[in-house]
């Protein structure tokens, strides 16, 4: 049966999903990637409370709720996101976070 | 059979997300992206819940990638190849990701989690349905109107900002 799979395991690979998209969220210097780094940490953070929501609660809707919604602020979220970037790429003609700024003092 | 695929999915899964941070394409990164989204999408499947898997598939795998792969598109020549990044800038980001990890591993080995016992009967969309729009006990009404206000804000938004200024 598959609940022969301890929780731990699906958490380990969940918590090592999100530091992947901490490393690339520190270590890319383009905008587009960035925001890619961001996706992969918050599908990370979904898979922890689905898990958590199938091995612990199974008869509760609280962790599947809460997936549902981190779901559809990604979507705004990176549908703002998209936006800015293209704005900024029109108005310096790159999208790479060194040559952006102009708000330092 | 279903601890074997768990393991494939999972170790995929993270090769495909290392592949998304390091790649120094730009458009293969897109696509490795989403092929871990994929993956998330099947791990769902795995566990039967099914309506998770489609929205995962349809709004993530669907909609999120096509704006992703737009913009790559119109900001970028396709077969741009950024520079190779600095190797002290890789050397702090992976020691500081490594420790995080690190200690949330430790945290999660040293806790004794209670697998419930109790069998799950898979959750029929019907359950979510009546969940997003019920106003007692295990109702999700004010964060359902929350997200739905949020969701016309930000597409507005995202248009305004878009727009080309006339001058």
């Amino acid at each position: 049966m598959f609940e022969t799979i301890p929780l731990t395991h699906i958490l380990i690979v969940s918590t090592l999903m999100f530091f992947i998209g901490v490393f690339g969220f520190l270590v890319r210097r383009n905008l587009i990637t960035i925001l890619m780094s961001v996706e992969l940490i918050l599908n990370s953070v979904n898979i922890n409370f689905i898990a958590i929501n199938k091995f612990l609660y199974p008869e509760r809707l609280e962790g599947l709720m809460f997936s549902i919604f981190v779901v559809a602020v990604a979507a705004a979220e990176a549908a703002v996101a998209i936006a800015i970037i293209i704005n900024i790429y029109r108005r310096f003609s790159s999208i790479n976070v060194e040559d952006v700024s102009e708000m330092k003092g | 059979m279903k601890e074997v695929l768990f393991y494939l999915f999972a170790g995929l899964l993270l090769l495909f997300s290392i592949l998304t941070v390091s790649s120094r394409k730009i458009l293969r990164a897109a696509v490795f992206l989403l092929f871990s989204l994929v993956l998330t999408a099947a791990l769902y499947f795995l566990w039967d819940y099914l309506f998770m898997a489609s929205v995962q598939l349809m709004l993530y795998a669907g909609g999120i990638m096509v704006l992703i792969v737009f913009s790559v598109l119109l900001t970028h020549n396709i077969d741009h190849k950024f520079d190779p990044m600095e190797f002290k800038k890789i050397i702090f980001s992976a020691l500081l990701s490594l420790v995080g990890a690190v200690t949330v591993i430790y945290v999660i080995l040293s806790h004794p989690f209670k697998t419930s016992a109790l069998a799950a009967a898979p959750i029929s969309p019907e359950d979510i349905g009546r969940g997003f729009l019920s106003y007692g006990e295990n109702g999700y009404i004010l964060p359902f109107e929350v997200i739905s206000i949020l969701l016309l804000a930000a597409m507005i938004g995202a248009i305004v900002i878009a727009k080309k200024t006339t001058k």
